[in-house]
């Protein structure tokens, strides 16, 4: 009986490959372990098994048919679940316990009464239930993984797949889980769990071992089997024993030198630390002292506050209470010359990406002030200590881990610090790499007298340690020696004095949870009978409420949404204005007579032109038109009133600013159009008749009689940022979920591409019209450009357009992987057609070649057609009709499209 | 001393970082190259197959000569319509311009009769609405004035318009295009560039690391204005010199060096400004959204689009306290007019002035900052 069969599977990520060449039976009805460190391809064998991932080459069956075939994923995908790496990876962090369980049960869609039924049980046996209202993100590692665990479990699976659900969470809450789930075991015989898993002391437990490294399967059997054939005690040693050769060359095991010296020579002390986010304490009252040379470790769960307490101690956070001292002097954030004397290498890898190894060296010994003639006697010394000779001008990132962390280290070291400060800088390494590790920081800390601080969360890297912390929820547990601890809790492992310690922390409460976990027989039958639907709108609904509920609680995004498009409506509003007005102009009048200052009085006269002091001067002229002061200069010649008077031909000057090309072409045709004016109004004074006015231009401004660029621009603005907002959040929405990891959901769960799609779109298309709402208040109220036709056809329209805009985004998110390339994507793609080709400033009817017809076919044209139309032509449906059917035309267009290129499953 | 070491050891590592960057590089090369070049040439002229039809109720020779008047490139080949045509035909915008030519018309003129054709215009068409209807009147003007010179001699006008225009005497719209694309873009990637590489650091976890080394947040800081700047500069320096003055054959009438001093004036501005953003957005997705609320703002509502003059009173005084605002002024006022120190020291002075505050805010913000996230 095997629950899945893998033949020569191989996967490539680009360059890596990732499986090499994998035939593998999975026996079912079992709990299988697959063991080994990081990056040897677990994860990809898991999730190629859950069908999240495409298969490149080879075959995967699982229960009984073809992965690669989609009728079979589509019928057993609600037998599968599947729980990716990563604390809560497919959980939604700002949904609370509760509404993350909905959301899962309403994708296989149970009824109200069942999820409710489900639910309960669930999160009672799991002790999860008193924390229903609370938000998935601020749940503990241990409650997180815990909280998956239900979601998984929420449809009675036949197949269950965990990847590492136990990496980052405290000894306590993992024995909880693995009982949890034996438990599951128990009830639930049939079901085929497999787990992938970094811990070698787990891996004991299950009934069938898959060790893998390299992407290559080193041996499978039950942990017996393997022991006995390795014949190793632990499961750790046989994983280095099943290791080839060139991996294990040189290996020994670790070999600790008790710690001598003066016991009175501290290096480091502690006495009530405390550290305090709000209300939330980090670091609660932590005290201890640690002596010159000594190797001292820190032991706890992610968020404990190892990490914190660290900080505080080299001064990156000052401690909200408490003292702390290095080398006897109190810890100061200012003083910069206790910092010489530590090296610290932290949780996150810390390298210049962008410079080479020696590079790296390099600055950090020169940020450090390391006299410049010691500097390359200092890295060479590093990278031969290190062992970093094969790769001085490396790129970090194109290195090995294990490498990589030794880099780490002697970039710490590069100034010879006293003290070194290690936040988990072992996670993820191979225990040949790091075991190799330790040995260089036990000789640095013997030969070296090189105080040394590490936090782990590994129990045999702790026990190393010459003395340790156990921390849990910001508070010490206990410090001494490891087997001291071991000795007074009466336990043979560090682990199990750990848990003893950890249940005694949190009171019985949590420890002492356990309920009977039943799974109800006639829910599963229900299910699995239930046949597979093309559409469910339950489905696409739980979408659609988890979105609502998502966007609601991401402010940045919700304001985004609500008040971005209004502040750049604002913007452009007055931004793009055509309107030229009160144009600084200065006159130099040589005549200085009554003719001249009453043709002067024919500008200042107007509401475009201000007058400015007069000109003395053409220096000044220069001077205040190159300033940018004046826009407009007149000079009257001396002699112009005689001139005029005798019928001498004379010349008015007139120096306009051509700098903005558009405003110089405006003040040209005011100043012609005043002079002419101007010279009617002398002929019909002297002659008294009106010669030339036989002809006019009597000249109608349609719509817009004021020639007002506000009523001309902001019914165009609205489309566009219509189009713009709305298009870009929905591609981040979607992006989002690649870019968190959640988008697995989508990959194993039955929800189909479009329910996935509509119930995305729908709380954005929603959002869109509220803004539209806000716009156009915002226009007639603010910009008071009144809407002058039916607002009922301009409504319909913005509806349909919405749905249109946010389909854009939804298309611009199935081609792009990160956010910022979404975001710019979405803008670019609606920016630039909507602006140059929409109509916005020049008419359609204007354009030529390829903008015309990207412009015929925009739907943002039709739009603009439709705004202008209500808003200034006082038009109704029956004048616009034939600008709503491209509209209607392009919904189905531009979904299709978006369903089509969106994947069901990762590449 | 060290400080200074400090400083600049940093700046040249930002500039490391920055080289092995592709995708910024890229930017940064496109920005003020391509961009450039293309903005500027495709500036569209105002009156472009400007849409017009023409109601011709006379059909006379006056009128015919009237309609032949109007051709491309300024204006598509008039349509000629009726009288019932006309409002459909404007309400749904197929016209931004209708002439309608009266009957009787060239009979009316030459029996000197007051007469009237009549322009209805699109003013929702800002563009088109507003140089198109003069230019509409000069045309139908001058052909009648034309035709009536041919029947009898009009007199020339006594008082002459000399019209210069200074600075841009053919009005091109290119030399006004190029010059403002790179005055954009020097605020746009100074943000960009010193935003993202503070976000960088700490989304890498090396800016933690930097802090327990023996510098201080000023020295980071003003590591990162430094560096950020002289590439920004730089990029404006070639913009100016090969794409402007090279490949676009743009005059630049003043110093490009007292520009370059007002840039890196600016420069320190925005680039604070850049990391006062980055230290309010926790990564690099909300760092863009926040950017797109900023960024645009400082630009439309400068003066490099749109006349300051035309704007509301209250959003050109909020506009005194934009760096930008000072930025584009003395742009202009140095590339476009050739004006000198003499005259643009006001809008030095702002940029000092604005920088420093916007520095110090910048600085306790990232200080506060740095703690929390580290």
């Amino acid at each position: 009986m095997t629950v899945a069969r893998i033949k020569q599977v191989s996967l490539h990520y680009g360059k890596n490959q990732a499986l090499k060449n994998i035939t593998l039976e999975i026996p079912s009805g079992k709990m299988v372990g697959l063991l080994g460190p990081d990056g040897v391809g677990k994860s990809s064998l898991l999730s190629l098994l859950s069908g999240a991932k495409k298969i490149q080459a080879g075959q995967i069956e699982v229960l009984d048919g073809d992965m690669s075939s989609k009728a079979h994923r589509d019928k057993i995908c609600p037998h599968i679940a599947y729980m990716p790496q990563g604390l809560g990876k497919n959980l939604y962090p700002t949904l609370s316990v509760e509404e993350n369980l909905q959301f899962f049960a309403r994708l296989f869609g149970h009824s109200t009464a069942e999820r409710r039924r489900r639910i309960d049980d669930l999160t009672k046996s799991t002790g999860l239930h008193k924390f229903l209202d609370r938000p998935a993100g601020k749940l503990s590692g241990g409650m997180k993984q815990k909280l998956g665990l239900c979601c998984a479990l929420i449809h009675d699976p036949q197949f269950l797949i965990l990847d590492e659900p136990t990496t980052g969470v405290d000894p306590l809450a993992r024995s909880q889980f693995w009982q949890l789930i034996s438990r599951i075991k128990q009830d639930y015989p049939q079901m085929s769990v497999v787990v992938a898993t970094a811990y070698m002391d787990e891996a004991a437990a299950f009934d069938w071992l898959v060790a893998m490294d390299n992407g290559e399967v080193l041996a499978t059997g039950t942990p017996e089997e393997i022991l006995v054939r390795t014949s190793s005690s632990s499961l750790e040693d046989a994983f280095i024993k099943l290791l080839p050769e060139e991996k294990r060359h040189g290996y020994k095991p670790v070999e600790i030198t008790p710690l001598s010296g003066d016991a009175t020579d501290i290096a480091i002390e502690a006495q009530g630390l405390t550290m305090r986010f709000g209300d939330f304490t980090a670091v609660d009252n932590v005290s201890f002292r640690i002596r010159r040379g000594e190797i001292f470790g820190f032991l706890g769960s992610n968020g404990c506050g190892k990490s914190t307490t660290m900080k505080m101690l080299t001064g990156l956070i000052p401690a909200t209470e408490g003292k702390a001292w290095l080398f006897g002097k109190e810890v100061d954030p200012r003083d910069l010359n206790t910092r010489k004397r530590v090296g610290y290498m932290s949780q996150a890898f810390s390298l210049y990406g962008e410079l080479t190894v020696v590079q790296n060296l390099v600055l950090h010994a020169r940020l450090f002030h390391v006299a410049e003639q010691d500097i390359a006697g200092r890295v060479a010394e590093m990278i031969t200590r290190f062992d970093l000779t094969a790769v001085p001008d490396e790129l970090p990132e194109s290195l090995p881990l294990g490498i990589r962390q030794r880099l780490s280290l002697a970039v710490a070291m590069v100034h010879e610090p006293e003290l070194l400060i290690l936040d988990e800088p072992t996670s993820g390494v191979d225990p040949i790499a790091r075991d190799n590790f330790w040995r260089l920081l036990i000789a640095l800390s013997r030969q070296d007298q090189v105080t040394i601080f590490i936090s782990t969360h590994f129990m045999n890297e702790a026990e190393r340690c010459d003395r340790m912390s156990m921390m849990h929820a910001g508070k010490v547990l206990d410090s001494d020696k490891p087997a001291l601890l071991m000795q007074k809790r009466g336990k043979t492992t560090l682990e199990a004095a750990f848990i003893d310690y950890l249940i005694e922390a949190s009171g019985d409460s949590q420890a002492a949870e356990p309920e009977i976990f039943d799974v109800t027989t006639p829910a599963k039958s229900k299910v699995l009978t239930s046949p597979k639907q093309l559409f469910s709108v339950q489905r696409m609904l739980s979408y659609m409420w988890r979105e609502a509920l998502e966007l609601r609680r991401d402010p940045v995004r919700s304001t985004l949404g609500l008040i971005g498009s209004l502040i750049l409506l604002f913007v452009m509003g007055f931004g793009i204005s055509m309107d030229v007005e009160d144009l600084r102009y200065a006159v130099l009048d040589r005549d200085q007579t009554v003719l001249s200052q009453n043709y002067t009085l024919s500008l200042s006269g107007s509401r475009y032109f201000l007058e400015q002091e007069p000109l003395r001067d053409y220096a000044e002229l220069d001077n205040r038109m190159r300033s940018g002061e004046l826009a407009l200069v007149l000079e009257i010649p001396s002699g112009f009133a005689r001139d005029i008077e005798r019928g001498t031909p004379t010349a008015v000057g007139a120096w306009v600013d051509g700098a903005m090309p558009q405003r110089a072409e405006t003040v040209k045709g005011y100043v012609q159009g005043i002079h002419q004016h101007w010279l009617m109004e002398q002929a019909r004074l002297r002659t008294n008749t009106s010669v030339s006015s036989a002809v006019g231009i009597e000249t109608r401004y349609r719509y817009n009689p004021d020639v007002r660029s506000l009523p001309a621009m902001v019914p165009g603005i609205i489309p566009l940022l219509l189009l713009m907002m709305p298009a870009m959040l929905t591609a981040l929405a979607v992006v989002r979920e690649k870019e968190l990891g959640s988008i697995v959901n989508l990959y194993v769960t039955p929800v189909t591409k479009i329910e996935f799609m509509l119930g995305k779109q729908l709380p954005y298309v929603a959002l869109a019209i509220i803004n539209f709402l806000l716009m156009c208040l915002l226009a007639v109220t603010l910009f008071e450009v009144p809407i002058t036709g039916s607002f009922i056809t301009l409504l319909l329209a913005a509806v349909l357009y919405c749905i249109i805009a946010t389909g854009l985004g939804l298309l611009a998110s199935t081609i792009t992987k990160s956010q910022i390339a979404a975001m710019f994507f979405a803008m670019l793609a609606t920016m630039i057609p909507a602006i140059q080709f929409a109509g916005l400033l020049d008419p359609v009817s204007s354009m030529e070649g390829a903008g015309r017809l990207i412009g015929e076919l925009y739907p943002a044209t039709h739009m603009i057609d439709i705004s202008r139309g209500v808003f200034s032509k006082a038009l109704n449906f029956s004048d616009l009709y034939h600008s709503f059917l491209p509209l209607v035309l392009a919904i189905p267009v531009i979904l299709t499209a978006a369903v089509l290129l969106l994947k069901k499953q990762e590449r | 001393m060290r400080a200074l070491a400090n400083i600049y050891r940093l700046g040249v590592k930002e500039l490391w970082s920055l080289r092995r960057d592709k995708i910024m590089l890229f930017l940064i090369f496109y920005t003020f190259t391509i961009s450039v070049y293309t903005t500027a040439t495709a500036m569209p002229e105002t009156l472009h197959k400007a849409p017009i039809a023409i109601v011709d109720e006379d059909a006379s020779p006056l009128s015919a000569r009237i309609v032949s008047a109007f051709y491309p490139p300024q204006f598509n080949t008039p349509e000629l319509i009726s009288l019932q045509q006309m409002d459909p035909g404007m309400d749904s915008g197929r016209y931004t311009f209708v002439v309608n030519i009266p009957p009787n018309f060239q009979s009316d003129i030459l029996a000197g009769n007051i007469t009237n054709i009549q322009l209805s215009t699109d003013a929702t068409r800002m563009s088109q609405a507003f140089s198109g209807s003069g230019y509409i009147q000069q045309i139908i003007m001058a052909e009648i004035s034309e035709f009536l010179q041919h029947q009898r001699g009009l007199a020339s006008t006594p008082v002459d318009l000399e019209l210069r225009v200074r600075f841009n005497p053919t009005l091109e719209k290119v030399w006004f295009g190029s010059v403002m694309q790179i005055i954009n873009n020097v605020t746009m990637l100074s943000i960009i560039l010193t935003g993202a590489a503070l976000i960088r650091e700490r989304e890498h976890g090396t800016l933690e690391h930097l802090l327990v080394m023996p510098v201080t947040p000023t020295e980071i800081m003003l590591a990162k204005i430094w560096s950020m700047g002289v590439v920004v500069l730089f990029a404006a320096a070639f913009s100016l010199t090969f794409v402007i003055q090279g490949a676009l054959k743009v005059p630049i009438e003043g110093s490009v060096m007292l520009f370059l001093l007002g840039a890196a004036l600016h420069l320190f501005a925005t680039t604070s400004l850049g990391i006062f953003i980055a230290t309010l957005a926790r990564n690099m997705p909300q760092f863009g959204m926040l950017m797109i609320l900023i960024l645009l703002p400082l630009q439309m509502l400068s003066g490099g689009s749109t006349p300051r003059e035309s704007m509301p009173d209250l959003v050109q005084n909020i506009m005194l306290a934009a760096p930008t605002t000072h930025f584009v002024s003395q742009a202009q006022a140095i590339l476009y007019r050739g004006a000198g120190l003499d005259v643009v020291w006001p809008q030095f002075l702002w940029l000092v002035i604005i920088g420093s505050v916007l520095f110090t805010f910048s600085l306790s913000r990232f200080r506060k900052a740095i703690t929390q996230m580290a």
